[in-house]
């Protein structure tokens, strides 16, 4: 159905829309960092404030190439995301870094260390590096991650790179955030490799094999380039592997160029539309999931019969099914 | 539906109810960290989020890390004896960057004379090498409040 739209004014663009809505996303967008730290703690704790400022920042997003750098424990992510950001600088590209680390399920408290490998002039404004905790809530870290890049990219960096931990639901929903995703191993990771091998290919779209300078690194790569022939072409990409060495800085241009051709192959091919798609789909689902669980939690918490049906199921005088079933019905009624 | 940990409520006394974040480094050019990695993890297990930022930082590391990732409280810890240098630079990029709402510890080897200087300076808590880990996460909870009162 086509609906007239009315006539309207002509629209004030991005920067002056978000100048006019909200002092704050002008800080961000002026490149005030502190602001921009800020914001980002507001948005791990979801307030809405946060929500607000970045509906108006959002018309300045989503051009930034969002590299995932992904892998086990140890493989020497963060200290390529170092390497890589000294490559970056050195090209005079700025650039904005989020590390993941899982929260503790015990105390929710963590220790973030990925900033250890992390050498950089702390005078350079052109890098802002931030640790992030997960804080277990699963699709929750995905939606801050997302959350705190747009305000990086926002604040003017060009290029954006998250780590996280390759195992996991939560990892992989945050590393699917990326428009590039490299997956990190190294030489003799053996069995861990072989049951990687399975989903391995669907998660990354480079391929790096860090501590080449370690014996048995050829071997790594030739057997991932193997299966990488093998694997079907995702959008006209088949995986790409490099090897690299954070410690004696090799590979690192070459990683960087693969992650580039990588990047204008999803702008110019066949992929692109798809690959935008999915992630909108993706938050967008997210997003609204979120609301309709919590908007079914109010609902059930306020209701009366809630508390009987919960005793008649411990005293097993209901079975947990049939409960779920009335439950549910009940919560149609009223939503 | 997924759950969030449990968390104690003296685990979010960080500003607005989010876990306290803290920022662990270890100044100076001297040797280990074990006893900033024991704090660490001591503070993790008692619900914050901390943040290691590991051997040789410069105070200008330390502050403007404190700034990106929107610290509580920051803690040093120091065995050189570059206490009297290292610590009141920290606190003077703090002041250059009107970040003084954030809470400085430090721990370590210090004289008593000079804790005190330290301490007029605006450092809040030093701990010496005989203090409980119990002292040091309560000290913690209580400075992170502090934050919370003057924001
Ligand atoms: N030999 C060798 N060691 C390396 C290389 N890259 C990193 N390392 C070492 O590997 C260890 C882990 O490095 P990180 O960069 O912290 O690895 P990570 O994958 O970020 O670790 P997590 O975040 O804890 O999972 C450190 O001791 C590094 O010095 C490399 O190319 N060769
Ligand atoms: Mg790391």
């Amino acid at each position: 159905m086509k609906a007239r739209l009315p006539a309207v004014a002509p629209r004030p663009s991005p920067r002056e829309r978000a100048t006019k809505t909200s002092p704050v996303a002008k800080r961000v967008l002026d490149g005030d960092m502190r602001a921009l730290a800020r914001l980002i703690s507001d948005v791990e704790e979801g307030r809405p404030e946060a929500r607000e400022v970045l509906r108006t920042l959002y018309p300045h997003t989503g051009n930034a190439p969002i590299v995932g750098i992904s892998g086990p424990l140890g493989v020497g992510k963060s200290s390529l995301i170092n390497q890589l950001l000294q490559h970056l600088r050195g090209k005079g590209k700025t650039v904005g870094v989020i590390a993941v680390d899982p929260s503790s399920p015990f105390s929710g408290g963590a220790v973030l260390g990925d900033r250890i490998r992390i050498e950089r002039d702390p005078d350079d404004t052109g890098v802002f590096f931030r640790s992030m905790a997960s804080r277990g809530h699963a699709g929750g870290v995905a939606q801050s991650t997302r959350d705190a890049l747009r305000l990086l990219e926002a604040f003017g960096m060009d290029v954006l790179l998250v780590e996280t931990v390759g195992s996991g639901q939560v990892d992989v929903e945050i590393h699917d955030i990326a428009t590039t995703r490299v997956v990190v191993v190294v030489p003799h990771l053996g069995d861990e490799v072989q049951t990687l091998k399975a989903g391995l290919f669907e998660i990354a779209d480079v391929f790096v094999v860090n501590k080449s300078e370690l014996p048995g690194s050829e071997r790594a790569v030739k057997d991932l380039q193997e299966l990488a022939y093998l694997s079907v072409p995702r959008d006209g990409w088949t995986p790409r592997v490099v090897p690299t060495s954070a410690a004696q800085r090799t590979g690192i241009s070459e990683l960087w160029q693969a992650v580039e051709d990588h990047e204008s192959a999803m702008r110019n091919g066949p992929g692109a539309e798809a690959g935008r798609k999915a992630r909108a789909e993706q938050e967008l689902r997210e997003l609204l999931r979120e609301r309709i669980e919590r908007l079914a939690e109010e609902e059930l918490g306020k209701e009366a019969s809630w508390k009987t049906l919960l005793q008649e199921v411990v005293a097993k005088e209901t079975d947990p099914y049939s409960a779920a079933d009335r439950a549910f019905q009940e919560l149609k009624r009223r939503i | 539906m997924a759950k969030s940990p449990p968390q104690t409520e003296a685990s979010k006394q960080g500003k607005g109810g989010r876990p306290i974040r803290v920022l662990i480094a270890k100044p100076g050019l001297d040797g280990h960290d074990r006893g900033a990695k024991v704090v660490a993890r001591a503070l993790r297990d008692a619900g914050m989020e901390v943040i290691y930022a590991g051997l040789r930082q410069t105070p200008e590391d330390i502050v403007a890390a404190a700034m990106e990732e929107d610290v509580d409280l920051i803690g040093l810890s120091i065995l050189s004896g570059a206490h009297n240098v290292l610590i009141p630079r920290v606190l003077e990029l703090l002041k250059e960057r009107k970040a003084t709402d954030v809470q400085v510890f430090a721990g370590g080897i210090i004289p008593d004379e000079d804790a005190a200087k330290l301490r007029k300076l605006g450092v809040r808590a030093i701990f010496g090498p005989g203090a409980t880990l119990a002292t040091i996460i309560e000290t913690a909870r209580s400075l992170a409040a502090k934050r919370v009162a003057r924001a």
